[in-house]
Formats: C-alpha cells, sequence, structure tokens
C-alpha cells in the first residue's frame, strides 16, 4: 500500500484532533467550564475563538470537545465493526437458516435512516455517552456484516480454504485465519468511512442532547446553543465548534478514499 | 490385497435453482492398497463430485442420497464433524487441480504446513522437522519453506500441496486433475512425484480427463460418464481391449504420433443430468445403440477377469 497525499492529509487531521483530545489539559488556556472573560467577547488575543454567552473561552471548549466525540466515534466504530465482522463472517461462512434470518435482520437495521434510528435507540437507551456510542455503533453493523458476508460468500469457495478443509482444519481457524486476514483491505476502507459518518451522527445526537450533558463541552451541543446567538452576531459561537465537526468527518473520508485509491491503483497494476 | 476404500452403490444429488441434478448415479468401485486408480471422465462426468464425496466435502447444495463410503472399515458418511477433522489430511487427502490458489496468499509456506501439523497433534518443533523433511521429499528447495506463495512457481506450489497432503501418510490421496493447470513438463514431474507417493504405500485416486495420461501412469482405470461407470479395468486390458464404445470413442479420440489416421471425436454433447436419458445413458451418443439399450439401463458386469463393463452389446459378446 503506498502513502498518497488524500491519505497523508486525512491522517493528519485526524491525528491533530486526537491528539487535541489527548493532551487538552496542556493546550486548553482556561477552563472549558468557567467563565474566563466577559460574555460573548468576539475573537481576541486574549480568547482567539472569542467566549460563549457564559463568558467561556470557545477554543477551551473546542478543544476539550474533541473528547467526547473522539470517545463516542471510536467506541461506536469499533464496536460495530468487531460484531458485524463477526456476524458476516459466520453468516457467510456457515449459511443456511442463520443467514437467512442474521441477513433478514441487518436488511431491516439498514432500511432505517441511520440517524433516525440513532436518535430512537440513544434516547431509548438513555442519554449518556457510552449509550450513544452504543446507538450509533447499531446502525453501523448491517454496514460491515453485509461488506464481509458478501466477500466471504467468494472467499470461502476458493481453493485455499477448500485445501484447508481438506487437511481437517476446524472452521473457527478457517475463519480467522484463513478468510479474515483477507477482508483487511475492505476493512479498513468501510472503518475509515464509517468514522466520518459516525462524526456527523455522534454532533446529531449531541445537537439533541442526547450524549454528554452540560456544561461538559461538546461540539454538537455548542453548535446547537451557537445557533440562538447567531442573530447577536456572535458567529465565532457556531463557526468552530460547526468547523471542527467538518474538519474531523473530512479527515476520515480523505482516509477512506485515499486508503480506498492506493487498493484500486494496486489491483490496476 | 487390502481394499483401502470401498464405494458402494453411491448416489450424488445437487439440489440447485434450475432442478435437481444427479452428479453420481451407483457408482461402486474400490480402492486397493497401493494402487493408483485413475478416474477418467469429461467435464461434468461426476468424476470431482466423486472425490468431493469421499472427502466429505460437497458444496452445500449437494448430498449423497444413498450408498457407503468405506475408508480404512468406516463409514465415512455416518461420521461427525469432528470424526471427519481427524480423518481428512490424516486417512484422506486432496490435491487440487489449480496449485496457484491453493495455498493462502497472506501466510509463508512453513507456517501454513506447521498450523496444518498442529491441528493433527503434533508439536512445533515435531511439526518444524517433518514439514522441512515432506517439502525436501517433494523437492522443494530448503529457502523456499519461508516464502510467501507468490514467490513459488506452479509447480513449487503444486509440490507444497502434495507435501502436505502426504505428511500424514494418509490410506488415500485423492488427486483432482493436479496436473491441468501446468505445462508438459512439470506435468510429468508431478505424476512421478505422485510415483513415489505410491511407493510409499500411499493409495491414489487419480481424477483427470486425460486418458493417455491415465493409461500410461495409472494401475486401473475407471471410465466414467455422465455420473456412472462405463468401464473399469486394468490398464493394460483397457489400453489392449477397450470393450465400451465411449471407452473406445475417447481413445480414437486420442492423436496417435505415426498414425495416419486423424484422431475422431465422439458426436454429441454429455447428457443434461437434470433429467438423464432413459435406459443406457450414452445411447444418444454411442454408434451402435438398440432398441433395448434406449429402453433398459445396463448394469456394470464383469465381462473378464478384473475387466467391468456397462453395456448390452459388450455382455453379448
Amino acid at each position: 500500500m503506498t502513502l498518497n497525499i488524500y491519505t497523508v492529509i486525512g491522517l493528519a487531521v485526524i491525528l491533530v484532533i486526537v491528539l487535541m483530545a489527548l493532551l487538552a489539559d496542556f493546550i486548553a488556556p482556561y477552563s472549558p467550564v468557567e467563565a474566563s472573560g466577559m460574555e460573548l467577547e468576539s475573537p481576541n488575543p486574549l480568547h482567539i475563538m472569542g467566549t460563549d454567552n457564559l463568558g467561556r473561552d470557545v477554543f477551551s471548549r473546542v478543544v476539550y470537545g474533541a473528547r467526547t466525540v473522539v470517545v463516542v466515534v471510536l467506541i461506536a466504530v469499533i464496536l460495530s465493526g468487531v460484531i458485524g465482522t463477526v456476524l458476516g463472517l459466520v453468516s457467510g461462512y456457515i449459511s443456511g437458516i442463520l443467514d437467512k434470518i442474521l441477513s433478514f435482520v441487518m436488511d431491516s437495521i439498514y432500511a432505517f435512516p441511520s440517524l433516525i434510528l440513532a436518535i430512537a435507540l440513544s434516547v431509548a437507551l438513555g442519554p449518556n455517552i457510552f449509550n450513544a456510542a452504543v446507538a450509533i455503533a447499531i446502525t453501523y453493523i448491517p454496514t460491515y456484516f453485509r461488506m464481509v458476508r458478501g466477500q466471504v460468500l467468494s472467499i470461502k469457495n476458493e481453493s485455499f480454504v477448500e485445501m484447508a478443509r481438506a487437511l481437517g482444519l476446524p472452521i473457527t481457524r478457517i475463519m480467522a485465519r484463513y478468510i479474515l486476514p483477507q477482508l483487511t483491505q475492505t476493512l479498513v476502507v468501510v472503518f475509515s468511512m464509517n468514522s466520518a459518518d459516525a462524526v456527523l451522527t455522534e454532533a446529531a445526537l449531541s445537537f439533541f442532547g442526547l450524549t454528554v450533558q452540560p456544561p461538559t463541552p461538546d461540539w454538537g451541543f455548542d453548535l446547537y446553543k451557537g445557533r440562538g446567538f447567531i442573530l447577536s452576531g456572535a458567529w465565532w459561537m457556531l463557526i468552530f465548534p460547526g468547523g471542527m465537526i467538518t474538519l474531523l468527518a473530512l479527515g476520515f473520508a480523505l482516509l477512506s478514499e485515499g486508503v480506498s485509491q492506493s487498493y484500486v491503483v494496486k489491483e490496476g497494476e | 490385497m487390502s481394499e483401502v476404500l470401498l464405494v458402494e452403490d453411491l448416489y450424488v444429488k445437487y439440489y440447485t435453482r434450475r432442478g435437481i441434478i444427479s452428479a453420481v448415479s451407483g457408482v461402486t468401485f474400490d480402492v486397493i492398497k497401493g494402487e493408483m486408480l485413475a478416474v477418467v471422465g469429461e467435464s461434468g462426468s461426476g468424476k470431482s463430485t466423486l472425490g468431493y464425496a469421499i472427502m466429505r466435502l460437497l458444496p452445500r447444495s449437494g448430498a449423497v442420497e444413498r450408498g457407503r463410503i468405506v475408508l480404512d472399515g468406516e463409514d465415512i458418511l455416518r461420521l461427525s464433524e469432528e470424526e471427519l477433522r481427524r480423518i481428512r489430511g490424516g486417512k484422506v487427502s486432496m490435491v487440487f487441480q489449480d496449485p496457484f490458489t491453493t495455498l493462502d496468499p497472506l501466510r509463508r509456506v512453513l507456517d501454513q504446513f506447521r498450523e496444518f501439523l498442529a491441528e493433527h497433534g503434533i508439536d512445533a518443533e515435531r511439526g518444524r522437522i517433518i514439514a522441512e523433511e515432506m517439502l525436501e521429499a517433494v523437492g522443494v528447495p530448503k529457502n523456499l519453506a519461508n516464502a510467501y506463495p507468490h514467490q513459488l512457481s506452479g509447480g513449487q506450489k503444486q509440490r507444497v500441496a502434495i507435501a502436505m497432503a502426504i505428511a500424514l501418510n494418509p490410506l488415500l490421496v485423492i488427486a483432482d486433475e493436479p496436473t491441468t493447470a501446468l505445462d508438459v513438463v512439470i506435468q510429468r514431474q508431478v505424476m512421478d512425484l505422485l510415483d513415489d507417493v505410491k511407493k510409499r504405500g500411499t493409495s491414489i485416486m487419480f481424477i483427470t480427463h486425460d486418458i493417455a495420461l491415465a493409461i500410461e501412469r495409472a494401475d486401473r482405470v475407471m471410465i466414467m460418464y455422465g455420473g456412472e461407470v462405463m468401464e473399469l479395468a486394468e490398464k493394460s486390458m483397457l489400453a489392449k481391449r477397450a470393450l465400451h464404445p465411449y471407452t473406445v470413442g475417447l481413445l480414437s479420440s486420442m492423436p496417435r504420433i505415426g498414425s495416419e489416421k486423424l484422431p475422431s471425436s465422439i458426436p454429441g454433447y454429455p447428457p443434461d443430468l437434470r433429467s438423464p436419458p432413459k435406459g443406457c445413458i450414452f445411447h444418444p451418443r454411442c454408434p451402435y445403440a438398440t432398441e433395448r439399450c434406449r429402453t433398459v439401463k445396463p448394469i456394470l458386469s464383469e465381462v473378464e477377469k478384473n475387466h467391468f463393463v456397462k453395456c448390452h452389446l459388450v455382455k453379448a459378446l
């Protein structure tokens, strides 16, 4: 796999935001939850992104807000990736009635608009950061399931899988050692694509107050709050959290584009 | 002479969306210890299905409807999946047609080899020794043991596959067109290797569409057509005096060096196994077919010692 410009930029953006989340204590000049200036100060040397309606530093809130989104997105994507991949493997390899049932269930989930489903699940589970991650995870499981199942259906008829069976290797081993590694390429692409989407879904859930509770900083929720002050001319309350959401989603989108492009090139060589 | 494998009255059907296909119908034969039995037939004759049925590796749509497959005194059709795993690779193993895809492209040869041995209860250290010994025995250079499959040539890959197939001294190796994907020089080397395997006391069921190769290399030859056995004989008998019209047709479709006669082909097409013809399955293509052939199914009978033929006309001889 060669690194191309998309991959590099995407990775850089993601890395910067993740580092921001990890090192928030050192980067943020002020506490994100306490007033550090006047209300609604426009960007100035002391508050480079201005302050919000309660006099809190917007920059500090943006820095700390990265934590929420990174945690939710990571948990959601890993959870859905693991569950979706395992179910897809089993379903595709074993097939039969189990496959029919699983495919039916997955297609039913897939048929829902994912944002609506995530909101509904999040409300049902109760608004907190972990439940939000679970809700997002559930909406993405079918994506992994369908991709993995489809690939397994073709890979399981490859001679080397047949050979492994003819040599008496157990099914679990064949799935883990012979089939799963073949899926890496696909999974990396789907993983980063889903992350981009998960960033937006997380922001939407936060927008509705379904992740963290105030005053914990969160981009989606700050966006929601900033919305009310746009008419007072406080554009900075809206632009900065919103820009960060876009930036992170763009980072993942670039990564997935870059990775899938480098595979295409490889195939065409 | 003891038999390693006994197949009795075997019926295999595939249930597909376009109908039920009778891939193997009433096949009976045995494989004797240390012999090479060639199973010859054209595409769709059921020869590969037979091999997969013996391994119990039929695809999901396929099922054994009737019959027995007895390997070393054990009825394979009654074994659980767990018991089958012990037998596969242990007592019976398979070599596949396309060596280019039979090895996992993402793992080193030696690792795959050792993994398979470990699955059969051989510890890591002994596994490494056995794997290295076997690779050497089949003529794969030592430095290639740690190579990835794409670094090997087709012939080398097939050698690795054979090394794995024979590593645990199985009673029977089913070789499903092991040389079809290789050029003739490598083909000869692989066939020589199978000869060596035979000398170790392992029986070989050699599945091929190449009757010339079968007669040259095997001890006995079984001719299949439309999922049925048409003729089964020692190779010398078959070469000298093939009796079934289909076998005769196959033999005369072989080009011969020095002969003025052009090779001839058998007119017509293989039967549609969703609705096989009544009577003898070969009658629509048989130049000698009579009324009886069109209505009554012949049975496989021993016309001379160790020479079985399924034909009304031959019995009348």
